[in-house]
């Protein structure tokens, strides 16, 4: 939607100059020369967009600048590198961005279902009198400081971590290589359930508008036919909303590869890849909060630079990827709908 | 470029932090000094700067911002003083035309989570605790755990290590420590405010080593002393050079204060850890404060050196108050000696004072 209306834009500024009578037949973006206000204005807007994306610019530029040292000294080994030892200054960033990744990626696992279900919940099923608290409570997690979530994650959930469910499942599905070593509350599982309840809301409350914006008509003429409220959820309100699901989808996981304080509580910040969901892990964000005061040495401050520059990269290519597949899927919805 | 902002940064927050601290602001136009680096000292340097800014009106900001970036601050000579724990070394020192002396006492201990046994009863050597932290005693029921404390009943758990995430002074004294007892500590970690552990997970300040801790049953960490007293954690009696056990607390960091030698050309302990002495606790460390060897303002220099002074002694309750250990009188003065001896502003000394110091305490 977004594209058209900037292209109209552009073409109106460009054609700003020449005042014709051919302006008035445009129906949007035109531009009376002479019209202060409106040329002040849109100059401004512009200029507030091209702001953001000079921003985004020079942060690039900076986090590769003083990247350069960390990957001139190791080289793009860097990033496959399980090392990292302050003292002897050598670093590697693969358990991190191991820990960031799969960390995230349990997140959304946990998060898209519930999100899902409590916003099929809000709109097709509850009572108007529950949907708004209910609503307002989903909304309200999503203000929580992310310092509270890791404060409650490591002073209550841990505990209940360490000595009710890690336990419980080392006892059933201990043969599993995923949960081995002692169960202590802390590490990779207790980090990204926290994540996933940090995320849920925005999943929860994007997806719960879009929901909202599938047209009563198609819905009644489903229930018409007589389909069951999973039928019409599976049917019509899913397929009508696909964009809108995958951008909320991508939105928490955005946020999820970012999230710093909760997680640094919770994930043990033990510089190790291991299979085990139990044992202590690390993220990108969490070796930057917990090593950047007390770096000193210039390769250190490199380095920790650097990990910052992966993650933004890989922030930046999910981001494309989602953008390439809502392209994708809008191509397709158009393509059905002729 | 990071310099220049923090330098920016410094200038807006200082007025922010001052306007919650309710000084009474006299007719005279007062100074502000602005001072940042460890996370360890800061309670008592922000209960000193109150204070002291009731006594006399004078303003010392101090932002606990990491020791690094407080190392970082008084190369480029932006901040009028910087705290480290880690002390430098005499060559960075001359190089950024910086001396050091410690401010203030410490100990950092290691404390336990063990069912049926509380605390300053399980005996360790330093070797033993090593081993531990390089993963190699992995059971409470090691052989060598259990010779060492034969009246004990310890638990058949195996061992989870503790450490810090953050980069820390006390990361950096137990890792001196540790190689100082152990040759394969030396050679396998190393010493630093954030080394890479062989074993264990690790957790962020001293209260997230202390909750850890509280939460893991069989566990071993690390923090400061005040954090195991304020948190009701179980120390150990680690033996000390000479074969004694001392029990953690300000005796023993005393003891082992007044056994070190205070020595070297930057007035710095050569090392805290591992004194002689039946009673000394060998994990005690300074915190040091960095000024300029060469002040640019002599009206600052001055109000600074007499903040320092009143610290060491009408400060000492606050030290007390808040569980740290206070410099000893013979060490103050030989610090205040090299003071003396080395602080110029414009070519001439600025210490002593031409008029006399507060002494009061308040």
């Amino acid at each position: 939607m977004q594209q058209p209306a900037e292209g109209a834009a552009k073409t109106a500024v460009r054609q700003a100059p020449p005042p014709g009578p051919a302006a008035p037949a445009r129906p949007q973006g035109r531009s009376h020369p002479g019209n202060l206000p409106d040329v002040l204005f849109r100059a401004t807007t512009l200029f507030f967009a091209g702001l953001v994306l000079l921003l985004i610019l020079a942060i690039g530029t900076v986090l590769f600048a003083q990247a350069h040292l960390a990957f001139s000294h190791f080289g793009l080994k860097f990033l496959w590198t399980k090392e990292w030892d302050p003292v002897r200054e050598s670093f590697g960033a693969l358990p991190s961005i191991f820990g960031t990744l799969v960390s995230s990626f349990l997140a959304i696992l946990i998060a898209v279902p519930v999100s899902l279900g409590i916003a099929i919940f809000l709109t097709e099923m509850a009572p108007p009198w529950l949907q708004r608290p209910v609503g307002l409570a989903v909304e309200m997690l999503a203000a929580v400081p992310s310092i509270i979530y890791g404060m409650w994650g490591l002073f209550s959930f841990a505990p209940i971590m360490a000595r009710h469910v890690e336990p419980w499942l080392k006892h059933h599905l201990g043969f599993l290589p995923l949960f081995q070593g002692p169960p202590m509350g802390i590490g990779m599982m207790t980090a990204a359930i926290i994540l996933a309840v940090m995320i849920i809301p925005f999943i929860t409350s994007i997806t719960r508008d879009v929901f909202a914006l599938v047209p009563a008509m198609a819905k009644e003429s489903a229930y018409g036919l007589g389909a069951t409220t999973w039928e019409v959820v599976r049917n019509v309100v899913i397929p009508y909303t696909r964009t809108g699901i995958v951008g909320a989808i991508f939105l928490g996981l955005g946020r999820a590869l970012g999230e710093t304080m909760a997680v640094t509580f919770v994930i043990g910040n033990a510089h190790d890849i291991s299979l085990s969901l139990l044992s202590p892990s690390n993220t990108i964000s969490s070796t930057l909060a917990n090593e950047f005061t007390e770096a000193t040495s210039h390769l250190y401050v490199s380095s920790l630079i650097a990990l910052g520059l992966i993650l933004f990269l890989i922030t930046t290519i999910i981001l494309s990827v989602a953008k390439l597949l809502l392209w994708r899927i809008e191509r397709q919805v158009v393509g059905s709908v002729r | 470029m990071i310099v220049r902002r923090m330098r920016e940064l410094a200038r807006w927050m200082a007025p922010l932090v001052l306007l919650g601290a309710a000084v009474p602001v006299g007719a005279q136009a007062h100074l502000m000094l602005h001072g940042g680096g460890a996370t360890f000292p800061f309670p008592l340097y922000a209960q000193w700067s109150y204070e002291y800014a009731r006594l006399t009106g004078e303003r010392f900001n101090y932002q606990s911002i990491g020791s690094g970036a407080g190392i970082e601050q008084m190369r480029h000579h932006i901040f009028d003083f910087g705290a480290s724990e880690a002390p430098l070394d005499a060559d960075v020192l001359s190089r950024s035309g910086l001396i050091q002396f410690p401010m203030v006492i410490g100990g950092v201990v290691p404390v336990v989570n063990l069912p049926g046994i509380a605390s300053a009863e399980l005996k360790l050597t330093g070797p033993i605790l090593a081993d531990v932290f390089l993963g190699r005693i992995t059971s409470w029921r090691d052989p060598r755990i259990m010779a060492l404390n034969p009246h004990l009943r310890l638990p058949p758990l195996e061992i989870s290590v503790v450490t810090r995430a953050d980069g820390s002074g006390s990361t950096w004294l137990i890792t001196r420590y540790l190689g100082e007892v152990s040759a394969d500590w030396r050679l396998k970690v190393g010493n630093g405010p954030s080394v890479r552990w062989p074993v264990g997970m690790a957790s962020k300040g001293n209260e997230g080593v202390s909750s850890y801790v509280k939460q893991t049953t069989g566990s071993i960490g690390y923090v400061e002393f005040t954090y195991a007293r304020q948190n009701g954690l179980a120390t150990v009696l680690l033996q000390n050079r000479a074969g004694g056990f001392p029990s953690p607390g300000r005796a023993s960091f005393l003891a082992a204060a007044a056994k070190a030698e205070w020595s070297g050309p930057d007035r710095t302990p050569r090392g805290l850890t591992d004194q002689a002495g039946e009673d000394s606790w060998p994990i005690v460390g300074a915190s040091f404060i960095l000024i300029a060897r060469d002040q640019p303002d002599g009206k600052r220099a001055e109000a600074l050196l007499k903040y320092f002074d009143w610290c060491f002694r009408g400060g000492k309750r606050i030290v007390d108050e808040l569980d740290y250990v206070p410099i000893p009188e013979p060490i103050v003065r030989r610090i205040e000696a090299s003071w003396a001896a080395e602080i110029r502003s414009a070519g001439k000394p600025v210490w002593p004072l031409a008029y006399p110091a507060a002494k009061s305490g308040g």
